[in-house]
């Protein structure tokens, strides 16, 4: 398992409570979304089966949080190989459950 | 309609009980993760593949669990069955109207293999004692992956079974029994023959499924609250007397299909005039037709 994190600063956007979406099977992942007091950030924390990626990773969690401009939010994701349109899909599901907004 | 097979484990407790009811025990937020899937370089997830809790389901205070059978197939591990054990246990001190068992599963998931078989018998053990304490307990068997191995005989320890005809019970597996037997023993590709001798219909008709719905959420739950109800009203304990008589149907069972090489000769010998037309019967005009023929299903 290979683990990543990256940080986003200067959304507005908050939330409540916790949601899961997705689940963790081949191709496929799950996405862990909560309110956490960071300071305004958005912190994406990814373990995933698959090494190497991490460059892309950073490319599709930026577009979302170009998307949703959240703050104080905390996303968790256990990956099994998705592909990044499956994991741009799931991340946008978690913040449209969370929000009640679809984008 | 909207399809149970198709619909996540949470989406499926979502669809059984009232909105916004679900009070869940150890949510994913909690991160109660596999201790062992870390070790073996694997990935876990944030709920260990089930999801346990309570709420109301028209009226009824219902404790339910839901397994996902996208993650390892549904397997049992360590902390998937402390949950299931663990809500259970605590059935009995609170005293719900049923219990409801969501079954999808290969059975124990090997990686963590002696956790797992010990998690299982431990839930057998809990559903007994549940059943003892005067509260029902169900199991809904509609997913793709089916119910089999130790969590199949979990299934069979509870008040009743409903199953559609697209999911499946048993003990060991299509590719298990292949592997142990030989392909002319069993042959797991045979995905009509496998249908035929694990399928909800083959189920129904012999006795160990209770009620056969199709794949729809809401015949799932009538047909839950209904064995529900009528355990509570017959009483939910296993009784010798009820053991006895189920030992009396599993004897009869054998001296009279014992020897039969495939389901169809099954359901011709419980009087069924034409075998081959089960499989393609739409789930109400199969019921209609079993009704008439199915083995006496002893709770």
């Amino acid at each position: 398992m290979e683990t990543l994190r990256f940080n986003f600063s200067g959304g507005q956007r908050r939330l409540d409570g916790a949601r899961l979406v997705g689940v963790v099977g081949s191709g496929n992942l799950e996405v862990l979304i909560e309110q956490r007091p960071l300071n305004g950030g958005c912190e994406v924390e990814i373990s995933t089966a698959a090494h190497g990626f991490g460059p892309i990773w950073e490319a599709v969690v930026r577009d979302f949080h170009q998307r949703w401009q959240l703050a104080d939010v905390h996303v968790a994701i256990n990956d099994m190989g998705a592909t990044p349109a499956v994991v741009s899909l799931r991340l946008d599901q978690a913040a449209e459950s969370i929000t009640g907004d679809v984008k | 309609m909207s399809s149970y097979q198709e619909a996540t484990a949470r989406q499926r407790i979502a669809g059984m009980l009232d909105p916004g009811s679900f009070d869940e025990f150890l949510p994913p937020q909690m991160r109660v993760v596999s201790p062992h899937l870390p070790q073996l370089d694997a990935p876990v997830s944030f709920d260990d593949g089930v999801a346990v809790g309570r709420g109301t389901m028209d009226g009824r205070w219902v404790f339910i669990a839901a397994q996902e059978g996208g993650f390892m197939g549904g397997a049992v591990g360590e902390v998937h069955g402390a949950k299931l054990a663990g809500m259970l246990r605590r059935a009995i001190d609170e005293n719900p109207d049923a219990v409801l068992l969501l079954l999808e599963t290969g059975g124990v998931r090997l990686h963590e293999a002696n956790a797992g078989l010990i998690a299982v018998s431990e839930v057998m053990r809990a559903v007994m004692d549940v059943r003892a304490a005067g509260i029902p307990v169900i199991s809904l068997v509609g997913g793709s992956n089916g119910c089999f191995g130790g969590m199949g005989i979990v299934a069979r320890c509870t008040n009743g079974v409903v199953i559609s005809e697209e999911s499946r019970l048993a003990m060991s597996g299509p590719e298990v029994i292949e592997t142990a037997g030989g392909v002319e023993e069993f042959d797991a590709r045979d995905r009509a023959l496998v249908w035929r001798v694990t399928g909800g219909k083959h189920r129904y008709l012999i006795g160990d499924a209770q009620a056969i719905v199709a794949d729809d959420i809401g015949a799932f739950r009538a047909a839950a609250l209904q064995l529900a109800d009528a355990a509570r009203g017959r009483g939910s304990e296993l009784t010798l007397e009820a053991l006895e008589a189920e030992q009396r149907m599993l004897t009869s069972r054998i001296d009279r299909f014992g020897g039969c090489e495939d389901p169809l000769e099954i359901w011709e010998a419980l009087g069924i005039e034409d075998p081959h037309g089960v499989p393609l019967l739409e789930t109400d005009a199969f019921r209609e037709l079993a009704d008439g023929h199915r083995e006496g299903a002893a709770a």
